[in-house]
């Protein structure tokens, strides 16, 4: 049971979007940019992988589970995400992405973890400052969106394909449209 | 030096949000709702729990920019900063404040720290939903702020004096998005 009273028929970060919508705004609108908009370089199957990894390592089954719906859709592949959610190296993804990984999984511990040897092993993969940049910031926002969403002990479902109808819905519309309403099984 | 290309001796998160005003914006936006919009609980208070958990992770900058805006904002009673800082346990502030510094602290580590125990702790004293939730959300937009900061290593100045500066800005004006150079 969460914390605090939240409206029941959303789950995860969605029932706290709706507790304080004045705080919602900024955070939508921060993930809409970093996961969702078009990028120079990162798709957004990429970017949803990152913020997969670093939910998993958190242990945020809501999170992890939900961005790793959103990936499946994007990448057309959901074998990927489950190979990335426990060792990225051993994913058939670029190296370069596997690079950034590495980055985003050393931010999730703490920042001074991140070395100049681990950006200079991006960078040699290709690696952009944009790339490394948006890699810190979209581990770092979802340490935040972990620790908000089990922090307040929001409510998380257990039923698989109420994530996958979630994870179409923002794959292809992005986040800024209204989450639908789910029944909490009895 | 920082990982990236940032503007050179902006200090901080400034540097990075000048790198890329695009995410920056709604981080400001972020910081300026949740440190000084409405809610229950004081700027100054809200500044000492960010402090406090930036303390935690040991992200200089960002532990001594709002230590020195709580110390403003707390005006003749900032000894109470010093205080958090070193051993909140002993701290002449509330237990309510107390219960909800226990609970940020448990946030810092990983949200499912937070015990059921911890907030009864808190309503004990008197804590209601939205502060709970506004403690929950600092402790954990803090987690995510000090691993932006020193993830790309950005520059943290030493001089005290620095800090004194960014505390009565941010006292007086709040966040607002620096302009680019």
């Amino acid at each position: 049971m969460p914390h605090i009273d939240l409206p029941k028929e959303y789950p995860g970060i969605r029932s706290l979007f709706m507790f304080r919508p004045e705080t919602a705004a900024p955070l939508n609108a921060l993930v809409q940019i970093l996961l969702h908009n078009p990028h120079p370089s990162l798709t957004p199957g990429e970017r949803e992988l990152i913020a997969t990894r670093v939910s998993s390592l958190n242990n945020c089954k809501y999170c992890a589970t939900i961005h790793g719906a959103i990936a499946k859709h994007h990448l057309h592949n959901g074998d990927v995400v489950e190979i990335v959610k426990v060792d990225p190296d051993a994913a058939p993804i670029s190296s370069k992405l596997k690079a950034l990984l590495k980055i985003a999984g050393k931010v999730q511990l703490s920042g001074k973890e991140v070395s100049s040897a681990d950006v200079d092993a991006a960078r040699k993969e290709g690696a952009t400052d944009l790339e490394i940049h948006d890699t810190v910031l979209i581990a770092a926002a979802f340490c935040l969106f972990n620790r908000y969403v089990d922090g307040l002990a929001t409510w998380a479902p257990d039923d698989l394909d109420v994530y996958d109808r979630m994870g179409k819905q923002r794959a292809e519309e992005g986040y800024l449209t209204p989450p639908f309403k789910i029944q909490p099984k009895p | 030096m920082a990982h990236i290309a940032v503007p050179e001796g902006v200090p901080g998160i400034r540097s990075l949000v000048m790198f890329r005003p695009e995410s920056g914006q709604h981080l400001y936006a972020l910081a300026q709702t949740l440190l000084r919009g409405e809610s229950p609980l004081s700027p100054a208070v809200r500044e000492l729990i960010a402090a406090f958990v930036s303390s935690g992770n040991e992200c200089g900058f960002c532990r001594d920019s709002h230590a020195a805006a709580a110390r403003y904002l707390f005006k003749d009673k900032k000894e109470v900063v010093d205080f958090v800082l070193d051993e909140y346990h002993h701290a002449p502030i509330s237990e309510k404040l107390k219960a909800l510094l226990n609970i940020a602290g448990k946030v810092r580590k990983n949200g499912k720290e937070v015990s059921p125990e911890d907030v009864a702790r808190a309503r004990a004293e008197g804590a209601d939903d939205r502060e709970i939730h506004d403690t929950v959300l600092i402790a954990a937009t803090f987690s995510m702020f000090n691993r932006y900061v020193d993830g790309l290593a950005s520059f943290t100045p030493t001089d005290p004096k620095a800090y004194e500066e960014m505390g009565v800005r941010l006292g007086e004006k709040g966040y607002a998005l620096p302009k680019p150079q």
